[in-house]
């Protein structure tokens, strides 16, 4: 197959889990009022970055495995 | 509500991964099968995930957390009493017709059971009707981004649905397929978070039972028998026979928009496992998209606060009310995501249907691969332009969803007693799945003329749309039945892999106990059992 889809969920996964943990540490706290107090970009990116990640590792292995 | 600089990151972000996608699969697209149905190479899970997105268009989205909003829990009942069995049942007993047939199309396979005029009136109310449906789904998500966000509507509608166009046009089928499984991913993180401070504002599952208008909202079961006592004013014959077993077979058993990614997988037990593998998302459905809708009418009762008197507004009035930028970011691309999902399912249905059932069997046949190939491109572009205008149309309507289920009323409820009879009685003649087809529809047309005219009535238009299913179902079957006692029936050899007495089961013997359809299904249905009682 010439494209594993994995790769691209991965990365894009990744990306949004970053922008959100980035944004969400960095951002004044009074955002976070409408989230009932949560500071969920925070939570929802580490979420979302860590689902990238394991897409992204399901990818890799699936790559190594074709080429040894 | 408005968008920083983080949120239109993320969103350009997603547009361009969603045209990557096409541009990475342009160079596999050499016969009009790769185009249309992917080579058939694509493996189980990514088909199944596609098969469940493409039916999450934003209309699907949007129309069950309203009516969940409006009726409650009993809005379930489209998931676990309807979608359930009727994808185990195309997964377990209609794919090896399907896939086994190497019917191109759904239209096809008419043509290989029954005729060719069979063929050529379901492709073309087809046509019809999905080309109606992308216009309704591309019309709601505009009129969305122009009351949240004040982006003009002609731009929204025509900036999305090019997106759409463009990425079909580069790598076909497998394009759609393949951002539909990235989009779905997409729309599970991007509503989650909704469910979850939902919940956790109105203090958990029995805080919301408490905070709910009417008590019966919290139940799926348990006002079945008295009409009176349920929301939508339904009794159990309309909600088992009409929404459980015709509308919902119908629509997934016999819509080529989902049949479809379950022809491009690359075995029959790749194919069969295509819906069964997205029945198990779907299960679980009711969580992102029917409790927010709950959450939704507990907090703002009379719909003054923030529902601005409109149920449609649910879901998006919510993202509004607690994401944060960023987050809202990713709420708004899940929503871009589910629109496109469903509009590209559309798309890849029609171009085919037109290419191969209308075009090559009708217009031009006899040409060459590249000629049909470029068809399918051409047919893309088309209908995309057609979706566009027809969002213009639909500007001037009201009512979206209950138009939408009077469509399937018309198209697919007949079609699924056509399907039924010719997989499963071999003495289904061709002339009579004609005369059964046609007069299934004008059937459907009859009854929906008396309920306009206010002959008949029905407490809400929902139930109506439910009893006009079961109208077009039973005249369709009633017709092909008689009929099909008076005219020639077809040879048996040439019924082979058509029809269920004449076809060699397909042997799963040699597959592990958890690769199984069978096993699989039983599995999911019994879990759905389980859902139905806790929600009782």
């Amino acid at each position: 197959m010439g494209l594993d889809i994995r790769w691209p969920i991965g990365i894009i996964f990744t990306l949004y889990g970053l922008i959100l943990i980035v944004f969400g540490a960095l951002t004044d706290a009074a955002i976070f009022e409408r989230s009932l107090g949560v500071n969920i970009d925070l939570w929802w990116g580490v979420a979302m970055l860590v689902f990238g990640f394991f897409m992204g590792g399901l990818a890799l292995r699936a790559s190594r495995r074709n080429r040894p | 509500m408005h968008l920083t600089f983080v949120d239109y990151s993320i969103i350009v972000i997603y547009f361009a991964f969603v045209l990557g996608i096409g541009f990475a699969l342009r160079g596999r697209m050499k016969t009009s099968e790769d185009f249309f149905l992917s080579g058939r190479s694509i493996p189980g899970w990514i088909t199944g995930l596609a098969f469940m997105s493409a039916n999450l268009g934003a209309l699907e989205v949007m129309g069950h957390a309203a009516n969940a909003a409006k009726y409650g829990m009993f809005v379930n009942h489209f998931y676990w009493l309807g979608a359930m069995p009727a994808m185990c049942f195309v997964g377990v007993f209609m794919m090896p017709f399907y896939y086994g047939s190497k019917a191109r199309s759904v239209p096809e396979f008419l043509k290989l059971r029954y005729n060719e005029k069979t063929r050529t009136l379901n492709a073309f109310s087809f046509a019809v009707l999905t080309l109606l449906v992308s216009g309704i789904d591309l019309y709601a998500m505009a009129i969305l981004f122009q009351r949240m966000l004040n982006w003009p509507f002609w731009s929204s509608v025509v900036a999305s649905a090019a997106v759409v166009a463009i990425y079909i046009y580069l790598g076909g089928l497998t394009s759609s397929i393949y951002n539909e499984v990235l989009q779905f991913f997409l729309i599970v993180f991007g509503f989650l978070p909704l469910a979850i401070l939902g919940l956790k504002e109105v203090g958990g599952f029995a805080g919301l039972e408490r905070s709910l208008p009417n008590p019966g909202y919290a139940h799926t079961w348990a006002n079945i028998w008295d009409p009176s006592q349920n929301p939508m004013g339904i009794n159990w014959v309309g909600t088992i026979f009409g929404l459980g077993f015709v509308l919902s077979f119908g629509y997934w058993c016999t819509d080529f928009l989902v049949v479809q990614r379950a022809m491009a997988a690359k075995d029959m037990p790749a194919a069969q496992r295509t819906p069964l593998i997205a029945a198990v998302p779907k299960m679980f459905f009711p969580l992102l998209i029917i409790l927010p809708g709950l959450v939704a009418i507990s907090l703002d009762p009379s719909l003054t606060k923030f529902l601005d008197g409109r149920y449609d507004n649910a879901i998006p009035a919510l993202l509004g009310r607690y994401y944060p930028s960023g987050l809202l970011g990713i709420g708004l691309t899940a929503l871009l995501a589910s629109f496109m999902s469903g509009m590209a399912g559309n798309v890849t249905a029609f171009n085919t249907v037109w290419t191969y059932d209308i075009y090559q069997t009708h217009i031009n046949p006899g040409k060459s691969e590249s000629h049909y190939l470029k068809m399918g491109r051409l047919a893309t572009v088309f209908a995309v332009a057609v979706g566009i205008v027809t969002a213009f149309i639909v500007l001037k309507f009201t009512n979206l969803m209950d138009y939408l289920q009077l469509l399937f009323a018309f198209f697919n409820a007949p079609l699924f007693a056509t399907f039924l009879l010719g997989m499963f009685w071999k003495r289904a003649t061709p002339n009579a799945a004609f005369c059964g087809l046609l007069s299934g529809i004008l059937g459907a047309a009859g009854h929906y003329t008396l309920y306009h005219y206010k002959v008949i009535n029905y407490p809400s238009d929902m139930a109506a749309n439910f009893y006009q299913a079961i109208y077009a179902f039973s005249i369709c079957f009633l017709v092909t039945v008689v009929v099909s006692l008076f005219t020639a029936p077809k040879k048996d050899e040439e019924l082979v892999g058509l029809v269920y007495a004449l076809t060699p089961k397909p042997c799963t013997s040699h597959l592990p106990w958890y690769d199984r359809p069978g096993v699989l299904a039983i599995g999911i249905l019994a879990l759905c059992l389980v859902l139905n009682i806790i929600f009782w």
